[in-house]
């Protein structure tokens, strides 16, 4: 069984976040950590590692510096890394990262593809079925609990207050929650022979399938109008009121902001 | 000369500091307060392999440089220094010596579940009347057909009632040194549960509380004639050579306290306010500060020096890493007190209140100033090699 799971580079939320002048985020200068949805997908996969000896393929794409994520990855225990990188893939958004993603994996033989359901930065959860879409094969999208049976894979798929138990014939893709496991450390054995391995490295000429016009910030309908980083709130006011002064306080309060 | 860290020992580090601060440092409190071993902790540092880091994959290990190790104990200390103690135990007295001494057999037999955190591992050298003085040993080793039996007890032993494999001094003899009779002492290997081997009482300490240190009683307890570790009569070179691994382990551990408590403090001055104004806003406290961090960086580069001897040695045998090893261990210890002291003191009346975690770590560090050689047997060791 052969897995590719896609887990991407994003910036670390405990550290600030910086933009470039077009409005896009400067991944250079930012603290970084595997997207946590994505790093549930790697479990995953990890885990069907354990069970059923599947070869896993880690897949990112991004700046050189993302190399770290698969070695990461690496070190918990997938097989290989894929790092697909190059300047007219930058500026990327969902329609135009997928559709480089798709043109990398179509290099590859998979059963099963794993993506997060989406990424702390974009908060899209639009790559993983526009994947599938280019690759023609189905997505379970969501997936809480995931077990493989023969040629089939049955996840539980979160939805709402309740879940759906999908079935879905192998190749498919998986999109995974991050409350769908606790992923694994690296062990420190693990972390030597990741760095001793050969990653992958594809750019722009390696993609299978794909037209220039569809890769890259001029592939990207998405246009950033302008982004800024949160606003620092000030310290707030507190009182100390009893529940009926509080409730006529907030009433006032709202009242006044003419939010009521 | 290069003092940047390699990538893979940055992301070394990043594990440890992760587990540390998830796994570990949410029960220091409690395992310092009840005297409780952490089983659960180390249990899940087996499955990490943190119990066999600096041990070939072949027997079980991780097949990782000593500086990696020393980083482990040196973040895990930053959070908890009990559980500091138990690897750097572990790993550098009883790993180590059946690592460098051992047979095949024996490291078939005892260095792989050992790495594998399957068992864990302890080192009893001192007794009641011989501490800093090795040579006043009192237990006897007498062999007896196939096996050796036993009898003394060992004091002050860490990991002692939880581990499974010990490694043990004693007299096998008497030999004659430049005219003067001296005692022959061997090392041998000991598993928990051979009959007569029993448990003395628990010390209760001032420190490291969660560590378990006891008494360990030999009563005619016979062991095979093949666990004797090293060659008879070489106890006393292997038990100094292991102390100096041992050392890096301790020097590490006391960085990481000291580490602690200059991360905890930072963040308290930044909170605490006293006149209108932060605490970290005071030139008394600024100065203290920047005093502390200069002498935690100053120990880390001779820890790490000492772990990259260490190295060394294991491509040639010849390195000698014993004066880098007692450095590291005297300063970063003293550096340890000092600074953990200072941050009780920046803490003020809290600091001295159990609920802040600089109160601990303060009595962490008065141990490292002491155990695996004092303070004082370190500036021996120095100035013996200076004079030699």
């Amino acid at each position: 069984m052969k897995i590719v799971v896609c887990i991407k580079q994003v910036p670390d939320t405990k550290g600030g976040v910086k933009f470039n002048p077009d409005g896009t985020l400067d991944r250079g200068a930012m603290l970084t950590i595997m997207n946590p949805d994505d790093k549930a997908g790697l479990e995953a996969a990890l885990k069907l590692k354990d069970q059923f000896g599947a070869e896993v393929t880690v897949v990112t794409m991004g700046l050189p510096k993302a190399e770290e994520v698969l070695r990461e990855a690496m070190a918990m225990g997938a097989d290989k890394g894929i790092l697909v990188t190059d300047r007219v893939l930058g500026g990327a958004d969902t329609w135009a990262t997928s559709t480089t993603i798709a043109g990398a994996l179509r290099n590859l033989e998979y059963d099963l593809i794993i993506t997060g359901r989406q990424a702390i930065d974009g908060d899209t959860a639009q790559v993983g079925p526009q994947i599938s879409e280019h690759l023609n094969i189905p997505v379970i999208s969501y997936a809480q609990n995931i077990k493989v049976e023969g040629d089939s894979v049955i996840v539980e798929r979160q939805f709402e207050d309740r879940y759906h138990v999908v079935k879905a014939k192998m190749p498919c893709l998986i999109t995974a929650l991050s409350e769908l496991n606790e992923p694994r450390y690296m062990t420190p054995g693990g972390i030597f022979d990741a760095y001793s391995k050969e990653i992958t490295v594809w750019g722009r000429a390696d993609l299978k399938d794909v037209d220039d016009s569809n890769l890259g910030l001029k592939g990207s309908p998405t246009k950033i109008a302008k982004a800024s980083d949160k606003v620092r709130k000030g310290a707030g006011e507190k009182v100390n009121l009893d529940p009926d002064e509080s409730v006529s306080y907030i009433v006032g309060k709202l009242k006044e902001k003419h939010v009521i | 000369m290069d003092f940047t860290l390699s990538k893979e020992h940055e992301m070394a580090r990043a594990l440890f500091k992760e587990f540390s601060e998830k796994e570990v440092k949410p029960l220091a409190q409690e395992v310092d307060e009840t005297e409780t071993f952490p089983r659960e902790t180390v249990e899940k540092m087996a499955k990490l392999g943190f119990l066999g880091i600096p041990v070939p994959k072949e027997y079980g290990g991780q097949g990782c440089d000593p500086l990696t190790y020393v980083m482990c104990v040196e973040e895990l200390s930053k959070v908890c220094g009990t559980t500091g103690v138990i690897v750097s135990a572990h790993t550098s007295l009883c790993c180590d010596p059946i690592m460098t001494y051992g047979t095949e057999e024996q490291k078939q037999k005892y260095l792989i579940p050992l790495a594998k955190g399957e068992k864990l591992g302890a080192f009893g050298l001192t007794e009641p009347g011989a501490g800093t003085d090795a040579q006043g040993q009192q237990t006897k080793a007498v062999l007896d057909g196939d096996e050796w039996v036993l009898n003394g007890s060992k004091c002050f032993i860490t990991n002692g009632k939880e581990a499974d494999v010990y490694v043990i001094f004693a007299i096998t003899g008497t030999v004659e040194k430049r005219g003067r009779m001296q005692k022959e002492i061997s090392a041998f290997i000991v598993e928990k549960g051979t009959p007569g081997f029993t448990f003395g009482t628990k010390e209760k300490k001032m420190g490291i509380r969660g560590s378990s240190t006891y008494e360990l009683i030999f009563t005619d307890c016979r062991i095979p004639k093949d666990n004797l570790l090293g060659q008879q009569g070489k106890g006393f070179n292997i038990a100094m050579h292991t102390l100096d691994g041992g050392r890096i382990g301790i020097a590490a551990q006391a960085l990481g306290l000291a580490e602690g408590a200059l991360e905890t403090t930072i963040a308290y001055v930044k909170e605490r306010k006293q006149f209108g104004r932060t605490i970290g806003a005071f030139q008394n406290t600024q100065f203290q500060l920047a005093d502390m961090a200069t002498k935690v960086q100053a120990a880390q580069m001779l820890v790490y020096k000492a772990a990259m001897k260490k190295a060394e040695y294991a491509s040639n045998p010849k390195v000698s890493y014993s004066v880098e090893a007692a450095m590291a261990k005297l300063y970063a210890a003293e550096v340890a007190m000092e600074v953990t002291t200072k941050a009780v003191q920046l803490h003020g009346g809290y600091g001295y209140i159990r609920e802040y975690d600089v109160e601990r770590m303060m009595r962490d560090a008065k141990i490292t100033e002491i155990y695996e050689g004092t303070s004082e047997v370190q500036r021996m060791v120095i100035s013996g090699a200076l004079l030699k």
